[in-house]
């Protein structure tokens, strides 16, 4: 029961957070050069469609009570409604979140999955191959820029080899889309026991989780390999080794479990950077997610899903904090008996 | 003079990729100002008859859809590009950096404004709040300078407040004010120099960052309008050619940017090395 | 010992490091042998190769090092050239090793018991089940109270005293033949310093162990080993029992050694060779320089000072002394104004400057009449400055910079720093040379009270005694009074005139020099004074 204590504290520290992102969608709201009504009732909108909408947003009245409109209209799940879709925002986004969520999190997978035994491997052969290997990977991971690396893979998958389906969405166009019990599509063919569903979606997944991947890859593996060598080189691994213990005891139960806690804290701004890089790999493979949602919306002048987007990544991005923060506080024992 | 020289060859030799990155960085910088008194065709004029033409003697890089001079485009981008990482790095310094170090030197109020500042940001995905910023302000090139720079104040902020913070309690601080130097005087003379060699380190870093972030901006439209050759734009442009097999119409201006953020970053890794060795990446 | 094979025995052992600048010979060529039951002690100043020959020993070298020659031989298995699956089966087990700075070398995020429990697991010396029983039954032997409840805690939530006990508890708990202790007590307060020390001790004998004990003190190598080696630059330079190299040391280094050792019955002039005259005393006005008063500082819910009376007269030289945490260090900053007291007074020279908030106290005229010499010579000196430029700081700033550099020359000079150091940076200095530096800085406008914190606690014994010597030689000749902050009973005796000892944020005890160290009145202080290692007496 104590283990609760210090998560809702942390969940009261992140109200200030929440109070910020807020006030700052707001402002964003209200700092559109000209006229702010003319951009929500967009580029073909008649005199009395931008008035009507004036007096809808409440924009004639002072900046405080707009700011508390605002709020009400969050509260109340008002995101405003898509000129394109004719939709709610909000419904849209939330139908759309889960191929956001399906990419991001396999590419996720696939980065930890190669980037931490990579970072380990590069501390414990320092000046090998691999650890040159490790450094190249991290350097030119972040210096690629990750929609040109999706246009590159398209390329050579697609174009020249021909192994990639066409980079068209989620699922090929032929097979049936599975019935939503997770949303996650990879998730959702097993459990209805579509074969073909299955096969198809993991092809068009894998292009674009590669390539958010590759982007992911280069933090991650950057800072596994720093962790390790900060702590492969402190005190305590010295004594362990000093004392016989085996090399797999002293590398993976007293090195990288003490490792792993900044590899943890790194996560978020990881996360920060996939958030953001989705959006460009969903304009590549013009996957069905919140992040090419926005830029069509921004295309055509649309500016209450752009809105909406901001605000919906944001939460999303708090939450995930969240949940790195409890989870290193469950690993970490100075934190869980001090809190 | 010749003292500085002798050691920045010194350190040039030990450091060769050092060497390669400054290298260049030079060429960047020259290509910037020189690059569109030299290109051999007006980046900005097209010509429908030799509309996507393959790389060959007459176009080094190819035509791009509208019969304009890829290479032309390229190197011309380059002083765009350049300009935006160079003001965003000198814009974020300037306020994080300061803000950073009065943070982490006197604490208290000054320390929970520029937090809850930088927490605030932080609260968003950075590019997601790039782009929340230019949607709102408009496509320009000082937008675009604004959001880089206020996208990275919490990093600048933090570095700096943390270095401070160290060195706020470090016996030569306390034996400067001894000898009689006011606040002020410490955080300019004696601590700023101190921190500006790690500071210096993430500017090269974010001079990469800044670039990418312009590109990523303008490949989803909200960076700088057409015609202006720009990297990012570029690749947008081009991106429907690589579907139908016109591959150069995005590699190259995709490469040069590759090439440009690739060059910063090992530049601020070997900055990095040479400033403080004990934190080699 | 008898006429049996050494337990360890090392023959001309060499190794190096790779380094930047081309390869560095740490260890030249030694011998060194340690019978069974027998206590070695390796005794060198920094640079010495001491702890490097164990590291070798262990074969635990940093990856730049190897051994390039010579032979380590432990109970007739030679372990230069054995697999490290051997030397693996062989640490923990028969050879164990007891490291400095005690938190740190356990694993921070794991149980105690556990991390005792995955040495004996590791060498057979207990199953799973019976582990955690054999983890608590060791915690006891290594005097830890309530060691049920303690095998679950952990590092942080113990004090460094008790850390160490762990770490001495997980060397011990497979009964190696030989432990290595490399500078287990420094850093650690002198009453737990002994009670680490007995305890290892102890253990040892009991078992009829071996011991090798590594240090920089030349008296605790003397007071709790059988044999003490003298290393210098990588050779040995001298190997005697314990009774007679303090008493009768052959080599010249051990001499000096032994000599620049601080000790009961002899004075600041015996401790460096051919020492000068005492200079003449300056001519001082007397009268009180500082007056403190029910000085009070409150951090929270604690008193970090709690109500303290001190005084300092013109041209004297006053000690405090204490453990840490006893509140030392808060008062010096509190009379250099760096930080504000609670409650109370401190008056100096008749002005009442806690009256000055400390933040306005650098434009303040009074603030050039207080200084401070710090303890690390590198913390203290801005990387960025040259030597010239720190020394020059105070002048430029509340002096007069006319003849800038022949101020600071003439500084130089004073202080014994060669003057084309001036133009050199810190990391290009020794640690000497450093601490010249500031107090070079120090004395520069002529103070008249110089608060001295542990001056010399990070510099070799040979370079303190100089340094101890230069400080007293300016006294005389500039007579400035002295705060001198210290835990080391003895330096305190050579450079103070009176001693004021504190605890828990009070005083416990003040007095003449000689009253309180020789004839203290309260036990705490004479807990104090018999915790420091006592070793053999020169002969009469």
């Amino acid at each position: 029961m104590s283990a609760f204590r210090p998560i809702a504290r942390r969940m009261a520290t992140a109200l200030p957070s929440v109070a910020g992102v807020i006030v700052v969608t707001f402002l964003l709201t209200r700092v559109l050069p000209g006229d702010t009504a003319a951009y929500f009732a967009g580029p073909a909108a008649t005199p009395s469609a931008i008035a009507e909408i004036r007096a809808k947003l409440g924009l004639d009245q002072p900046l405080p009570v707009q700011f508390l409109h605002y709020i009400a209209d969050l509260v109340h799940g008002n995101f405003g409604s898509s000129l394109t879709t004719g939709q709610p925002v909000l419904a849209d986004m939330l139908a759309r979140l889960p191929a956001s969520a399906e990419l991001i999190f396999i590419a996720l997978f696939l980065a930890v999955t190669i980037a931490v035994p990579l970072g380990i491997l590069a501390a414990l052969h320092e000046r090998s191959w691999i650890d040159h290997l490790c450094r190249v990977v991290a350097t030119a991971g972040v210096s690629l820029p990750v929609f040109f690396t999706g246009l590159l893979l398209v390329y050579v998958f697609y174009y020249v080899l021909g192994w990639s389906p066409s980079p068209i969405g989620r699922i090929d166009v032929f097979a049936t889309t599975p019935p939503t019990i997770t949303g996650f599509f990879l998730f959702d063919t097993l459990i209805a026991g579509d074969g073909a569903a299955f096969r198809s979606t993991a092809a068009q997944l894998i292009l674009p989780a590669l390539t958010l991947a590759i982007f992911a890859l280069a933090p991650i593996a950057r800072m596994t390999r720093g962790a390790m060598l900060s702590v492969l080189g402190s005190d305590f691994v010295r004594t362990a080794r000093a004392a016989g213990l085996s090399p797999y005891t002293v590398v993976m139960a007293y090195a990288f479990r003490n490792a792993v806690l900044p590899v943890i804290t790194t996560l978020g701004m990881v996360f920060s950077f996939l958030l953001g890089a989705s959006v460009l790999v969903e304009k590549v493979y013009a996957w069905p997610g919140i992040g090419s949602y926005a830029v069509e919306a921004l295309i055509v002048s649309d500016y209450a899903p752009v809105q909406g987007f901001v605000l919906v990544m944001a939460v999303l991005y708090l939450l995930l904090n969240l949940g790195i923060d409890i989870v290193y506080g469950l690993i970490d024992p100075r934190i869980r008996l001090e809190g | 003079m010749t003292d500085t020289l002798r050691h920045a060859r010194h350190l040039i030799g030990e450091n060769p990729v050092t060497g390669v990155a400054f290298a260049l960085f030079v060429l960047l910088l020259l290509a910037a100002v020189f690059g569109p008194l030299l290109v051999p065709y007006d980046p900005l004029a097209t010509d429908s008859s030799a509309s996507l033409v393959a790389p060959s003697a007459k176009h080094l890089f190819g035509t791009d859809q509208l019969g304009r001079d890829i290479f032309s485009r390229v190197v011309a981008a380059t002083r765009l590009d350049m300009t935006i990482a160079l003001s965003s790095v000198i814009v974020v310094f300037a306020a994080g950096g300061l803000s950073g170090i009065a943070a982490g030197y006197f604490g208290g109020w000054t320390d929970k404004i520029v937090g809850r500042l930088a927490d605030t940001i932080m609260a968003f995905p950075l590019f997601v709040l790039a782009m929340g910023i230019v949607a709102a302000l408009g496509n320009t090139v000082t937008n675009i300078v604004i959001a880089t720079a206020v996208v990275n104040f919490p990093l600048y902020a933090r570095l700096a407040r943390a270095e401070a913070n160290v060195r706020r309690d470090a016996g030569f601080v306390m034996a400067a004010r001894l000898a009689g130097n006011t606040d002020t005087r410490i955080l300019l003379f004696h601590i700023l120099p101190n921190i500006l060699p790690i500071v210096v380190v993430q500017m090269s870093l974010t001079m990469g960052y800044a670039i990418l972030n312009a590109a990523g901006l303008s490949f989803i439209g909200l960076g700088v309008r057409p015609p202006t050759p720009e990297w990012g734009i570029m690749v947008a442009e081009g991106a429907a050619g690589i579907i139908s097999g016109e591959w150069w119409t995005a590699l190259f201006p995709g490469l040069t940017l590759m090439l440009a953020v690739f060059c910063f970053n090992l530049l601020g890794d070997g900055l990095r090395d040479i400033v403080d060795p004990q934190r080699r990446t | 010992m008898d006429g049996s094979p050494p337990l360890l025995d090392v023959r001309g052992l060499t190794v190096e490091f790779a380094t930047r600048r081309g390869t560095v010979r740490a260890v030249d060529e030694i011998d060194l042998t340690v019978a069974k039951g027998e206590t070695l002690g390796i005794v060198g100043e920094s640079g010495s190769g001491k702890s490097v020959t164990s590291y070798a020993v262990m074969r635990i070298l940093d990856r730049a090092g190897h051994i390039a020659a010579g032979s380590v031989v432990f109970s007739g298995i030679p372990l230069h050239n054995a697999a490290e699956s051997e030397m693996r089966d062989l640490r923990g087990r028969e050879i164990s090793m007891v490291f400095q700075n005690p938190r740190a070398a356990l694993n921070p995020i794991r149980k105690i018991g556990e991390q005792i429990e995955d040495v004996l697991i590791r060498h057979n010396q207990a199953t799973s089940r019976d582990a955690h029983g054999k983890a608590v039954a060791m915690l006891a032997q290594v005097r830890i109270s309530r060691p049920e409840e303690r095998y679950r805690a952990f590092p942080f939530e113990l004090s460094g005293g008790m850390c160490q006990r762990v770490v001495i508890a997980l060397a011990l708990a497979c009964r190696p033949q030989l432990l290595i202790a490399d500078e287990p007590t420094t850093g650690l307060d002198v009453t737990t310093q002994k009670a680490v020390m007995e305890l290892m001790t102890e253990l040892t004998r009991q078992r009829n162990m071996s011991a090798i004990l590594i240090t920089h003190d030349l008296g605790l190598a003397a007071t709790y080993c059988d044999t003490v080696m003298v290393m210098e630059k990588g050779k040995v330079v001298e190997a005697a029992p314990a009774a007679t190299i303090f008493t009768a040391p052959k080599h010249p280094y051990t001499q000096r050694l032994v000599r620049a050792t601080p000790r009961p019955g002899i004075g600041l002039r015996d401790l460096v060779t051919n020492p000068r005259p005492l200079p003449e005393m300056a001519p001082v006005v007397p009268g009180r320089l500082l007056q403190v008063s029910a000085l009070v500082k409150r951090y929270g819910e604690t008193n970090a000072i709690d109500g303290i009376d001190l005084h300092i007269d013109r041209g004297e030289s006053v000690g405090l002394v204490g453990e840490s945490g006893c509140g030392k260090s808060t008062t010096s900053m509190a009379i250099m104004r760096l930080l504000d007291p609670t409650e109370g007074r401190i008056v100096f020279d008749g002005e009442t400057i806690s009256d000055i908030p400390a933040r306005d106290f650098a434009r303040h005229p009074m603030r050039r009449r207080i200084q401070m010499v710090f303890q690390d010579p590198t913390d203290s000196l801005n990387p960025r400055f040259t030597a010239a430029r720190s020394i020059a700081d105070p002048i430029l700033r509340m002096g007069d910079s006319k003849n800038l550099r022949a101020q600071c020359e003439a500084l130089a000079r004073q202080v014994g720093l060669p003057i084309d150091l001036l133009d050199r940076f810190p990391h290009q200095m020794s640690g000497g040379q450093k601490a010249r530096v500031g107090i070079a800085r120090a004395i520069a406008l002529r103070p008249d009270l110089v608060i001295l914190d542990e001056p010399t606690a990070a510099l070799d014994v040979s370079v303190q005694a100089v340094v101890l010597n230069l400080l007293e030689d300016l006294k005389r000749t500039l007579g400035i009074s002295y705060l001198f902050v210290s835990h080391d009973l003895h330096v305190v005796r050579l450079m103070c005139d009176r001693v004021v000892v504190m605890r828990a944020g009070r005083i416990v005890e003040q007095g003449t020099a000689q009253q309180v160290l020789e004839a203290p009145t309260e036990d705490y202080t004479r807990e104090l004074i018999a915790a420091i290692p006592h070793p053999p007496q020169e002969q009469a």
